[in-house]
């Protein structure tokens, strides 16, 4: 039986253009620039100077805190420099950039393509090896796994939920991973499963990707314990919160974590390069990206190196249209607009979106007429035409009270409003100050 | 390449708008119009036209030339107004009434207000009860369906069956005494009866109720909130004293309710925002409207009930809150 969330999602169209295209690799770049930065937490410290020679995964950025990540260089070369590049939020960030000389791999790391499904090591030496990895949450949040798996006292993991639910329109690289990547995903999940302690997971996948969902359903017998759970098409279901909702019934307390009722969600990229990092000895420098648009001549599924340039991965898809008038990193939904295509690839880049001039524009703002639409379509339970009017008059004690901390930013509101009111922005600017306000009553 | 454009998220909209809304509304109105057209024919046309260009002339003249705005009309929601205020009266209403109607309608109950979206009171409704007491006569003349159908001011008119049974109950008679007099429940269906000229036929309301839902225009709480509790309500009264109370069909079927219910109780500026709050907010439509039918002065209720409970709407928008996601339970 399908299973979903009750309240509230919007079903925008699905444009999963790339669907049909196997991942491939991306061709090496002639420089990359690596950011310090590409995880929630602190940034890393760097490691090389200018004028080093680094290899494929060989760390060059150490992780700076438990809630950090280890940076690997994913070329061979020389560095360049260490100057600011900018990011996808259109700020100046620290980033190494090298330029690319051959392609010479780290030895310790087995290239070999054949499936290791022995795991040796403990849960502690795994969440050890994840950490030294660099592996962060691929499916955009970009969180440390480390941090994730390490659970705090007195709280226990029931259960783990692997998110394959891809809900964003458009993007394809998770649901092609689970296509071509089956077995070493589902001993990544064991490796997960193990470190974590816990005896069942699910995978949560969409039913507009049924050939995934056989696919991954032919493999439950060979891996116990594993359960892959068809769910209805509805975003945004891959919100950690409304996934847990989905698979178990449980609704996480606001303010509150997954693991305060027992469930830790993983994306599918995540188990992926688990598995890669535990058996392979492959930190964490290359990931699926989708690179998609309706004018572009061949969109595609691509393995890129962490650092290349975004406008690269669009020349390898055939080039910019004629009319482009926006690039969005990340999904429609939840994605940032670029300001500049020469931003690098981050681990949590999941897709790069080309729209064209006329899709790219947002349409004349109307009054709001009440229709509540808004409200039914909140994942959350909230208000979002109250917020908007809250956040207009800065009434940031009524705002927080209406719980806008609670908002995840998915969007629902924003697209189905009839007056194309901008609902989820003025909610950003409220949530923005609440969160100061409630910074410094801490402090 | 040209400059890329950029903007928060989402980058995508669906292709909801509220002209679309309102254009779904209007293809709702239509089988009753056709109805109505049929069964009162030259006056349902001159009253629904009269209205709906009155409508909507008197909000771009307010909006061009005391607002000196930009015009809105556009939108289509004039165009809803003007229908449902036609709607709401008889078929022989002289012109020059209907054109006062809606300049309340438009002018005092939407644009004082600040136009779409601000206005606390259903503007068809505020119209319609200013003609009511303005024009008591006028407005209480009931041109019988299908008679007089080439004729205009001079078409014959009839009681309407809830007028029937206020004066019959009035004058001691009983429910039984009274039945040759009154209208079946299937011509009450099929709109066989005095009444307003979009009020009459249930059977055409009903379809439009069921094109909303598919359409997703509205959800069914409020309707279903006031039918509930009209069913319920008089059911009771019924059981107890069959003799002197209508059957709850009989209500359901007469004056305004299926109008008020599927689309003036649902107007979205003046209605709540959550299921919950529908549910209080039709459940008070369906008591006052039985409140007023039974013990009230007027022989109908409806557009007092809906005005009324109107006025509750923030109340309600400000203390019923949809169910927080992860909320604890206490």
């Amino acid at each position: 039986m399908l299973k979903t969330f009750p309240k509230g999602g919007v079903h925008p169209p699905e444009n999963k253009i790339s669907a049909n295209r196997p991942i491939e690799a991306l061709p090496l770049p002639s420089k990359v620039s690596i950011l310090v930065s590409q995880h929630i937490g602190a940034p890393a410290t760097i490691l090389v100077a200018k004028g080093d020679k680094v290899k494929v995964g060989q760390l060059i950025a150490q992780s700076s805190g438990f809630v950090s990540a280890n940076i690997h260089s994913s070329v061979s070369g020389t560095v360049e420099s260490l100057d600011a590049v900018m990011d996808s939020s259109g700020y100046k960030r620290t980033a190494i950039t090298i330029t690319v000389e051959g392609d010479e791999w780290e030895e310790s790391i087995d290239r070999s393509k054949d499936l290791n499904k022995t795991i040796s090591l403990s849960a502690e030496e795994i969440i050890k090896k994840i950490s030294a990895s660099g592996i962060v949450g691929l499916g955009g949040a970009t969180f440390p796994s480390h941090v994730k798996l390490s659970i705090p006292a007195g709280k226990k993991a029931e259960v783990l939920i692997i998110n394959g639910v891809e809900c964003e329109p458009y993007l394809t690289s998770d649901h092609r991973l689970m296509l071509e990547k089956g077995h070493e995903l589902m001993v990544g999940i064991q490796i997960l499963m193990r470190a974590l302690n816990v005896d069942k997971a699910f995978i949560g996948i969409e039913n507009n990707k049924p050939d995934a969902i056989a696919h991954l359903q032919s493999l439950e017998t060979e891996y116990p314990g594993i359960k892959v759970q068809a769910l209805k098409v509805k975003y945004p279901q891959g919100g950690e919160k409304q996934l847990i909702k989905s698979i178990t019934n449980r609704e996480v307390p606001s303010g509150g974590l997954p693991i305060d009722i027992g469930a830790v969600v993983h994306n599918v990229g995540t188990a992926f390069a688990v598995y890669e990092a535990v058996q392979k000895n492959k930190p964490l420098f290359e990931r699926v990206v989708t690179v998609t648009g309706k004018e572009l001549a061949k969109p595609s599924n691509f393995v890129v190196r962490i650092g290349t340039p975004i406008s690269s991965l669009i020349d390898a898809a055939g080039g910019f249209p004629e009319d482009t008038g926006k690039v969005v990193n990340g999904g429609p939904m939840m994605g940032k607009a670029l300001s500049d295509t020469n931003v690098p690839v981050t681990k949590g880049t999941s897709g790069v979106i080309v729209f064209k001039e006329t899709d790219s524009k947002r349409k004349a703002e109307g009054a709001c007429i009440r229709c509540a639409k808004c409200v039914s379509a909140c994942p959350m339970g909230l208000e979002p035409f109250l917020l908007i009017k809250l956040s207009q008059r800065m009434m940031y004690d009524r705002l927080e009270t209406e719980r806008i901390m609670d908002c995840m930013e998915c969007g629902s509101c924003s697209f189905g409003c009839p007056a194309n009111l901008p609902l989820l922005d003025y909610i950003r600017l409220g949530k923005g100050e609440v969160g100061k306000i409630i910074r410094a009553r801490k402090n | 390449m040209n400059k890329l454009i950029v903007s928060p998220s989402p980058h995508i909209h669906s292709d909801e708008s509220t002209r679309r809304l309102m254009f779904n509304v209007v293809l709702a109105l239509l089988p009753t119009l056709v109805v109505s057209i049929y069964y009162f024919g030259v006056g349902a046309i001159m009253v629904t036209m009269v209205s709906v260009a009155s409508c909507v002339l008197f909000e771009y003249l307010i909006q061009k030339f005391i607002i000196k705005g930009k015009t809105t009309i556009s939108d289509g929601s004039a165009i809803v107004t003007g229908i449902l205020l036609a709607f709401n009266v008889p078929s022989n209403l002289p012109w020059y009434i209907v054109v006062i109607g809606s300049l309340v309608a438009i002018g005092v109950a939407k644009m004082s207000f600040g136009g779409l979206g601000n206005n606390p009171f259903n503007p068809a409704l505020v119209g319609r009860v200013f003609m009511l007491i303005s024009f008591p006569v006028q407005m209480t003349s009931w041109p019988l369906p299908i008679e007089s159908r080439l004729k205009y001011i001079d078409a014959i008119t009839g009681p309407t069956p809830l007028a029937i049974l206020k004066e019959g109950l009035k004058n001691g008679e009983n429910i039984s005494q009274l039945t040759d007099k009154l209208p079946s429940h299937m011509q009450m269906f099929m709109g066989l009866m005095g009444g307003s000229l979009g009020e009459i036929a249930a059977f055409a309301l009903l379809i439009g109720f069921a094109w909303l839902l598919f359409t997703k225009t509205i959800t069914w709480h409020i309707p279903v909130s006031i039918f509930t509790t009209i069913t319920v309500f008089t059911g009771i009264l019924w059981l107890i004293n069959p003799e002197k109370n209508a059957d709850p069909l009989f209500h359901l079927l007469t004056g305004g309710v299926m109008l008020g219910a599927i689309f003036m109780a649902t107007d979205y500026v003046t209605s709540p925002m959550h299921p919950l709050g529908m549910w209080i907010f039709g459940i008070g439509i369906g008591l006052l409207t039985v409140i007023i039918r039974v013990w009230g002065a007027y022989p109908e209720g409806v557009s007092f009930a809906i005005l009324i409970m109107n006025a509750f709407v923030p109340l309600i928008n400000r203390y019923v809150k949809p169910k927080r996601f992860g909320e604890e339970v206490k």
